[in-house]
């Protein structure tokens, strides 16, 4: 399995930066432990003995289960928790025992071969249905089975390691990346999963270095070799040489000092050195987060991405469901503002109806879906409406291509209010509604479309792969994924100003919002808010108080005279070296 | 015996949380109960089994209920389903 094992020499890996830290030490390769079973018969009279090692097994498992459930809580609270439902109450599962002790005692077979067997029936059930929620069931059931199988078997739970290491994994379940940070973890690295993945979204509030994506991490790493993880660059070197040592060393003090530095920034205002104040707000997609994007400075929230957290079970929230979540979510941030942005499903976002696509990017996304969906759209507006009643709810839509769209959810959003008005429940009648420009079409239209909204948001990760006509998960075309690219620019000026034509605010909630490279530059074609993640907001308030407005105008305006991203992106790099020396800027 | 049929009416299908209120009905009668949906049948009063249904809105259940308080058990797990798991 481990042929591609290397034994010499540093060996860099890249991947994707999952979780921002650096730290060294040795790597611990889990794998997902299969236990290994022997079938044996047993006679009559050991019955009552297997039958006794299976309900120790499962008491135990309901121990350990009962254990991560209240971590899970402590640690990221019981929103994020929610995801080892099933599992609890699968093991609570009176019938399913009780067929097993039956199985036992008829058919004469030791404890762990029963609990496999009646436990992958299910499981095959499960994986020959259509969905994708039903597989990720299957993978319940996994931990399920291998977790009273270990404890039948008797062995300790892998989670709890002596010492301290990098996890690497092929992949990490919210639940692996939970247990082994109750260990001293250095950090983790997996073959597989996106940023956006459950297990990078809890290393980041768990604040432990993950890189993702690595693809080969597990074939050429052992237990007990040494690694670097580098969670900013998203690295995994593996045997560093003493001088990569020395120079992550210094980046990881480097990079902490001036972290520390920023959090004295948190409670200032992002304000220019000549008062130009700019709106910083975070993108976030459990409740939970909140908190954290307080901490981090964020005034509001400018973007909730309503399907992460809801659709993680694999279908459409109820109504009530919803309601209780942007409750949740406007009362914590008030008296600040949060953007709902509506279901963004679609193109790579999971989507509970099957449906499948030649071309997904350019198919049935976003508000596509929504209007073609009433129901789900009203259902959807009428919580966010519900939730609004303390007056600091926004609403956005994504995805919108044309003008048409943009008044055809004017309409829903008309009529849902009118349902609740009949209903005689509050909501705010003043709500203000947006559009997010990440269609050209959208930018090249955004005048009328202001005209219609109260404001503008920029989503730059598809308006850039639109614009460009690149995907940047595609390997052979990555790299002509550019942000500063000029087209880009000049599609974000256009934004802008057309907006401002309307009277109408522009932010921007794509990834561009939280490059500090872009920061002055963005500053300068007047964009008024940015939404980022929250770990990237110190920084970004850091640049925009050490710059003047008049000299962003200036950069901004010398960058749109350049023709190639490569000249744009030094020059503004320069710049910002210029204003803030000691800022670490990848190369 | 009794043998029905039942159309899930609620949105989210015989997701988590309406298995559990389901497999909690049946536990408190007697009587066995299984459902069958296409060729396979599972038991009525185990999460894991209603869990791997995969019962999506639209889709239409085979009820079986057998034992003493059969007919109240029946009408209990029908009118949930006809309430839709009182989920609006």
């Amino acid at each position: 399995m481990n042929e591609d094992h290397t034994t010499e020499g540093e060996v860099i890996l890249k991947g994707v930066a999952a979780a921002p830290g650096i730290s060294t030490g040795p790597a611990y390769l889990y794998t997902k432990q299969v236990p290994q079973i022997q079938a044996k018969t047993i006679t009559p009279g050991e019955t009552a003995f297997e039958i006794e090692r299976l309900r120790n097994a499962v008491a135990r498992s309901q121990k350990e289960l009962t254990k991560i459930l209240t971590f899970a809580e402590q640690k990221l609270g019981s929103e994020s928790a929610k995801i080892f439902e099933a599992q609890v109450m699968i093991l609570g599962d009176t019938i399913l025992l009780s067929t097993i002790e039956k199985r036992i005692a008829d058919e004469m077979k030791n404890a762990e071969s029963v609990v496999v067997d009646e436990i992958s029936k299910y499981r095959r059930l499960m994986l020959a249905a259509p969905d994708e929620y039903m597989h990720e069931r299957a993978h319940d059931l996994d931990d399920v089975m291998n977790r009273i199988v270990r404890n039948i078997q008797d062995q300790k739970l892998v989670s709890r390691l002596e010492g301290e290491y990098v996890i690497v994994s092929e992949s990490l379940t919210p639940a692996d990346t939970v247990i082994f940070s109750r260990n001293q973890v250095l950090g983790y690295a997996t073959d597989f999963g996106g940023t956006t993945s459950h297990a990078a979204i809890l290393s980041r509030s768990l604040k432990i270095p993950a890189v993702v994506g690595l693809r080969s991490a597990t074939r050429v790493l052992r237990t007990g070799d040494s690694v670097a993880i580098d969670g900013y660059s998203g690295l995994l070197i593996i045997r560093p040489s003493e001088d990569t040592l020395q120079s992550l060393e210094r980046k990881e003090r480097r990079l902490r000092e001036f972290e520390e530095r920023l959090t004295e920034l948190i409670d200032l205002a992002a304000e220019t050195k000549d008062h130009r104040t700019i709106e910083l707000s975070a993108n976030i997609e459990f409740p939970d987060e909140v908190d954290f994007a307080r901490s981090q400075g964020s005034v509001g929230i400018g973007l909730y991405r309503t399907e992460s957290g809801l659709m993680r079970q694999g279908q459409y929230p109820s109504e009530d469901e919803q309601y209780e979540c942007y409750r949740t979510v406007a009362e914590r941030i008030y008296p600040h503002p949060v953007i709902f942005r509506t279901f963004d499903v679609g193109g790579d976002k999971v989507m509970p109806d099957a449906y499948e696509e030649a071309n997904p990017f350019l198919g049935w996304r976003g508000i596509r879906v929504l209007l073609d969906r009433p129901e789900l759209f009203l259902t959807q507006l009428r919580a966010i409406l519900r939730a609004s009643v303390r007056k600091n709810v926004r609403v956005m839509f994504p995805m919108v291509a044309t003008l048409q769209e943009v008044l055809a959810a004017k309409a829903y959003m008309q009529r849902a209010m009118e349902e609740l008005k009949t209903l005689g429940v509050p909501f705010d009648a003043s709500l203000k509604m947006g559009v997010m420009v990440e269609v050209p079409s959208a930018a090249i239209m955004a005048e009328q479309i202001a005209a219609e909204v109260d404001f503008l948001s920029i989503g730059t990760n598809d308006l850039i792969q639109y614009t460009l006509a690149v995907d940047r998960d595609n390997d052979a075309v990555a790299p002509l994924y550019q942000q500063f690219n000029p087209a880009v620019l000049r599609t974000i000026k256009m934004t802008i100003d057309a907006g401002h034509r309307r009277k109408v605010w522009v932010g921007m909630c794509g990834e561009m919002a939280g490059d500090p490279v872009a920061t002055m530059l963005l500053v300068g074609l007047g964009l008024d808010e940015f939404s980022m993640i929250p770990t990237t907001l110190p920084e970004i308030k850091k640049i925009i108080r050490s710059i003047r407005l008049r000299d962003a105008k200036r950069v901004a305006e010398k960058a749109l005279t350049m023709t190639t991203p490569e000249e744009i992106k030094s020059y503004l790099s320069s710049v910002l070296k210029g204003c803030i020396p000691e800022i670490p800027l990848e190369s | 015996m009794i043998e029905c049929t039942v159309t899930i009416r609620n949105k989210t299908g015989l997701h988590t949380r309406p298995a559990a209120t389901l497999v909690k009905t049946a536990a408190r009668y007697k009587a066995d109960f299984f459902i069958r949906k296409n060729a396979v049948e599972i038991n009525g009063k185990s999460i894991i089994g209603v869990m791997t249904l995969a019962a999506e809105e639209g889709s239409t259940l085979d009820l079986r209920f057998e034992g003493p308080d059969e007919s109240e058990a029946a009408q209990a797990i029908v009118d949930l389903f006809e309430r839709g798991f009182e989920e609006h």
